[in-house]
């Protein structure tokens, strides 16, 4: 393989997601798949791939990647960061850097080194590759399983030294792209439907789970924990023959404070599950970091179902959010060896139609929002 | 007329309960409808458990509604057939240098070793469900003389193939896992292959066959170079619904 993304930090929790396994519940293997799937299908429409197409999804701190390949066009979408990204010259001395925003494509080249920081905004921010990574999909899904030690990249993580091989030798000559008209904010108010076995739960603790404000205590792909002002109490013990686990279970162990299961969580448990978040507050949740708050509010099945559909027309004119990246005359905030030197000179460097301009901000040069060029 | 009740599991989910507790009939119902809604189009996938049956559906291709008749109608045809059951022969080491917690087992049911082995490995065991890992499946009853609780903290690392046991549930390890198991014991089977497969399904019985440490390395061995495989070793013919 000639063409890959060489791993030098692997961040946080760096994996390799698409929109998740179907079909495998049965055997144990729960369905994976990326916590914020609308950032993922639009950080592929970024780089012209299918929006189900497998990407790099990072949590809260991101990776260091060297590009070994001639050129690839990368996206990011989802959390902000500041994406900082270091070019070689021919005797590998570094020469130069730029930050950009997000919610764009950007070309790099050999040699380029990517360096993702921390994410605000949003817990998880996806890079799709232009043509995708070369990973075999395991089950019909390249989505890591974590927990299971299965699909993805070896069924793990990304660790320092990974070489992700990529499907294209170089970049296309499309256009480059960012997204307008979408943010990618978690809720704070996250809308459930009741049960299954809300009937553990006599009405004044059904009442103080509506009534509570929740924290994320802890949280990853597997689940989130909540830590609630009063803990709930069941009516009927907190152990049940085990039973399968929607999408968005919501568990009530013995402590009493909730656990919201996320996209590699167990396929059984045996606690009781009060409420189920929608499928349309799915990906809102996932963005939440630890520390953050939120309200459960109830709706009725044919709410979720309004609400529902009205996600999925949503993901249909995801498209229309994607919109080329028009001037190249826009002025390219840049920085040559020295951070605080802003400067146009990265057009020198690389030429203008690899670098396409107007998305990089002065704001994490020098800690104002800029658009000095 | 069986009964179920059906409880919504968020806007694609449903679950078809046939009650709360761990029961062979109850269990054999739930996988009796799991067989007759393969092919129903509205459905993506189903997951059977000890008490229920879960439904992830399409909610563009059916609604509520349809779905209560549909599963109604189902439910309303079960029979009470013979059905035929893999049964299957698995070697498990009880060496202590395999199992842990055997003399802590031993220790608080009031047995010897030897004896916990006995009644371990004295019983046709019932696959009810497969879950919370790959391949890993719930398979009872441990003999009542033997039902022990969890283990206080649960030990971080149970090696792949071990075997465990609590309350009336006995299991064997996938993978290498955290476990609040009681171990007592470890087998040289995979109980997932790569080419992902579970070895086990439910509605299966298995027999577990005490091996020394050397029989152990052998089968293993000879299990990884390919020399030996592990089939069901005769179909049970017997009364199920």
């Amino acid at each position: 393989v000639t063409s890959f993304l060489n791993i030098l930090q692997p961040g946080l929790v760096t994996s390799v997601q698409d929109l998740g396994r179907a079909g495998y519940q049965r055997l144990g293997i729960g369905p994976s798949g990326a916590l914020d799937p609308v950032a993922l299908r639009a950080a592929n429409l970024l780089v012209g791939n299918e929006p189900g197409e497998g990407a790099l999804e990072i949590i809260y701190l991101g990776p260091t990647i060297k590009i070994e390949a001639e050129s690839v066009r990368l996206s990011f979408a989802g959390a902000s960061a500041t994406i900082e990204i270091l070019s070689n010259n021919a005797a590998g001395a570094a020469n130069g850097s730029a930050w950009i925003a997000g919610q764009r494509s950007v070309v790099v080249r050999r040699g380029d080194i990517v360096k993702i920081g921390s994410l605000t905004g949003s817990a998880c921010l996806y890079v799709g590759v232009e043509g995708g990574l070369a990973v075999d999909p395991t089950m019909g899904s390249v989505s890591t399983n974590i927990r299971a030690g299965t699909g993805g990249w070896h069924g793990r993580a990304l660790a320092a030294g990974d070489q992700l091989p990529l499907r294209r030798v170089r970049a296309s000559d499309r256009d480059e792209y960012r997204l307008e008209g979408i943010t990618f904010l978690p809720s704070t108010q996250i809308r459930v439907t009741s049960g299954p076995q809300h009937d553990y739960f006599d009405e004044a603790n059904i009442a103080r789970f509506f009534q509570n404000e929740y924290a994320v205590s802890t949280s990853d792909r597997v689940g989130m924990r909540l830590m609630g002002e009063t803990a709930l109490h069941h009516c009927r013990g907190f152990n049940i023959a085990s039973d399968a686990i929607a999408p968005g279970s919501i568990q009530i162990p013995g402590n009493g404070q909730p656990i919201v299961l996320m996209t590699d969580r167990q396929t059984t448990g045996g606690y009781p599950k009060i409420a189920t978040v929608i499928s349309a507050d799915l990906p809102a949740l996932g963005r939440l970091f630890i520390g953050a708050k939120l309200r459960f509010e109830q709706v009725s099945m044919d709410t979720a179902q309004v609400l529902r559909r009205r996600m999925l027309s949503f993901l249909e004119d995801l498209k229309n959010c994607v919109v080329p990246i028009s001037s190249p005359i826009t002025p390219t905030i840049s920085v040559l060896s020295d951070r605080n030197l802003i400067s146009g000179v990265i057009d020198a460097i690389r030429g203008a139609e690899s670098w396409p301009s107007g998305e990089t901000m002065g704001s994490y040069v020098n800690g104002e929002t800029s658009d000095i060029g | 007329m069986v009964d179920y009740r059906l409880l919504p599991a968020g806007d694609a989910a449903v679950v078809v309960e046939f009650g709360d507790t761990i029961d062979r009939h109850i269990n054999a119902l739930i996988l009796a409808l799991d067989n007759r809604l393969e092919g129903e189009h509205w459905i993506f996938e189903t997951v059977p458990t000890f008490r229920s049956l879960m439904v992830h559906y399409d909610p563009d291709a059916i609604s509520q509604a349809a779905i209560a008749e549909r599963i109604a109608w189902h439910a309303a045809q079960i029979q009470i057939v013979e059905r035929p059951s893999r049964l299957w022969r698995l070697p498990v080491c009880y060496d202590a240098e395999m199992a842990p917690d055997l003399s802590e087992v031993a220790a608080r049911t009031g047995l010897t070793t030897r004896q916990v082995i006995e009644r371990h490995s004295s019983v046709v065991y019932y696959v009810y469900m497969l879950g919370f890992l790959p391949g890993l499946a719930y398979m009872g009853e441990v003999p009542p003389e033997l039902a022990v609780p969890r283990l206080q903290s649960p030990r971080l690392k149970a090696a792949a193939g071990s075997l465990g046991i609590a309350m009336t549930m006995s299991l064997i390890m996938p993978r290498e896992t955290a476990s609040g198991l009681n171990l007592i014991g470890c087998s040289p089977v995979s109980m997932w292959h790569d080419d992902n497969r579970a070895l086990l399904q439910p509605g299966d019985k298995v027999i577990h066959e005490p091996v020394s440490l050397e029989e152990f390395d052998i089968v293993r061995t000879r299990l990884g170079r390919g020399e030996i495989r592990v089939d069901p070793v005769a179909e049970l013919r017997e009364i199920r619904a």
